[in-house]
């Protein structure tokens, strides 16, 4: 129980720059990030084993469901007619993906496969995309009564101000410490620096979250080489290790869970992932963690330990999860400024903390960076997905 | 959408109706055909459950980009509510300003229109809430 059968390593990371693509297909999008990663790796596409694919919605956006087969036949994998699965759990689609492609090498099936994340979302108008992304929450009992997805994240941002002390400048400082990461980024969707003014005056999306409050929808896709540790010496000098990896669900709906200022789901995946890497939040320098609204890593930065319960706000207002302060918090943007194409969105936060742990971050690297943690959430936290990553 | 999608959940819309577990007591909303606690003990005994409407507003939002079919009324009031059985419900208050919904107010149910598909499609109604005088 809580152990990997063998050991799994990341050799290659490739990522498309997040944004709106207008003159990219879906397709396209996977075939660059795709090959990126190999070309990373050093390796032909004849040694891959396996495909793994998080996306959260190809069927509502493009119309367009079985992508696993799309992108296996794009990037020339059905020569071999290898296994392609396609994992969908909203947002966290790509840690999910990431997830299950570790339990595939672990397992002795496939020793080297690749993992992807895509999604394609500026080809529907935006209300439809607050109708799409709303589907990963209960449409039957929030959507159809009106509820957004962010406007759940916004009842979850109230109660914690009401509980916790937390204010609307401490949820500004997350989206401007992550602007701030996200200007060194050469692949985020937004390089610019905001100032505390802007995200506090910025208009409302749902009260109390303002529009610099919501990560973007975004074109993009990102891809990884996994293999097992043997493989991984032979094929590269610098693999990292995969160290731990969980998985936690919670309800659907926000109604059905006891209390909404922190997440069952991530607490569970956190404690399974820390159990199986032998440490625990103490030992994180730097972490990827789930911003799709500001709230949302208040949040996830208690519920992973890193803070106590309500002082998520505070600590970043310290400037505590700055880049090289106590722990670095989404030294890539975060969602907020490298960008949120749903599915791609946990592949991203993985290749970020292999490029953090390699020592290839260039004006974003974290000294010293030599274990990190990865968060993913679907919807409100019905999953969630935690992965820590080591040098070897 | 099919209308049976909606009519199949009329009683739980409408009425604000649940299940009640008839091994450990517990109520559910929405309804569910087995309770998570009773696990398969509770298969065959859940029965319907009325719950009161009346709750407390434990978080609210102001909307100011709504669903499609809600776009016409932003600003509107989404609460997070305690409802005095002890589950909680998400729904729109009506019939008062955004600025007079505040964490801890009583709310009531009210019976109301949702939305429709359409100017030709079906109408869904079901439960909203309302501050209580």
């Amino acid at each position: 129980m809580g152990t990997l059968a063998r050991d799994v390593a990341i050799i290659g990371v490739g990522q498309t720059r997040f944004g709106e693509h207008w003159n990219l297909t879906f397709r396209e999008l996977g075939i660059e990030a795709g090959f990126r990663a190999m070309e990373d790796a050093g390796i032909s596409s004849s040694r891959i084993e396996a495909l793994y694919t998080g996306t959260m919605s190809s069927g509502l956006f493009l119309n367009q469901e079985h992508v696993s087969a799309m992108i296996a036949e794009v990037v020339g994998l059905t020569e071999n007619q290898i296994p392609a699965t396609r994992i969908e759990a909203a947002g966290a689609s790509g840690g999910l993906a990431f997830h299950q492609a570790i339990l595939d090498v672990a397992s002795g099936l496939h020793d080297i496969v690749v993992v992807g994340g895509a999604e394609k979302m500026s080809d529907v108008v935006s209300n439809l995309a607050t109708e799409f992304v709303a589907s990963g929450a209960d449409q039957a009992w929030e959507g159809l009564f009106g509820a957004t997805m962010p406007s759940l994240f916004a009842l979850m941002a109230r109660k914690h101000m009401h509980d916790h002390g937390t204010t609307k400048e401490h949820l500004a400082q997350v989206a401007v410490k992550n602007h701030a990461h996200g200007a060194k980024n050469p692949l985020a969707q937004f390089q610019r620096e905001i100032t505390l003014n802007m995200a506090v005056n910025a208009p409302m999306v749902a009260d109390p979250l303002g529009m610099f409050d919501c990560a973007p929808t975004s074109d993009g896709s990102a891809s990884l080489v996994l293999c097992d540790m043997k493989t991984a010496k032979e094929l590269s000098d610098d693999p990292i290790r995969v160290a731990g990896t969980g998985q936690g669900s919670d309800s659907l709906s926000l109604a059905n869970r006891k209390e909404i200022t922190s997440m069952r789901s991530t607490v569970a995946a956190a404690r399974r992932a820390y159990e199986m890497a032998g440490i625990g939040p103490g030992d994180i320098r730097v972490a990827e963690v789930h911003d799709s609204y500001t709230i949302s890593e208040i949040i996830a930065i208690e519920d992973l330990g890193f803070f106590e319960k309500g002082d998520g706000g505070f600590a970043t207002e310290r400037g505590e999860t700055a880049l090289n302060s106590t722990i670095t918090v989404n030294p890539s943007g975060g969602l907020k400024a490298r960008g949120h194409p749903l599915g791609a969105t946990g592949i991203a936060q993985i290749n970020e903390l292999v490029l953090q742990l390699r020592g290839d971050a260039d004006g974003r690297q974290v000294k010293d960076a030599t274990v990190g943690l990865a968060h993913n959430i679907g919807g409100t936290g019905g999953t969630a997905v935690v992965n820590i990553l080591e040098v070897v | 959408m099919a209308v049976a999608r909606h009519w199949r959940n009329q009683d739980q819309r409408y009425n604000l109706a649940g299940t009640r577990c008839k091994v450990c007591g517990g109520h559910f909303f929405p309804k569910t055909s087995m309770c998570p606690s009773c696990h398969r003990r509770s298969l065959g005994k859940l029965e319907r459950f009325q719950f009161s409407g009346n709750g407390t507003i434990s978080s609210f939002t102001i909307i100011h980009e709504g669903m499609p079919q809600y776009s016409s009324q932003v600003p509107y009031v989404i609460a997070y509510i305690d409802l005095e059985e002890g589950d909680h419900i998400i729904g729109q208050i009506v019939d008062s300003e955004p600025s007079e919904v505040e964490i801890g107010k009583k709310v009531e149910m009210v019976f109301r229109k949702l939305s429709e598909e359409g100017r030709s499609g079906t109408i869904q109604y079901g439960f909203k809430f309302r501050l209580t005088p």
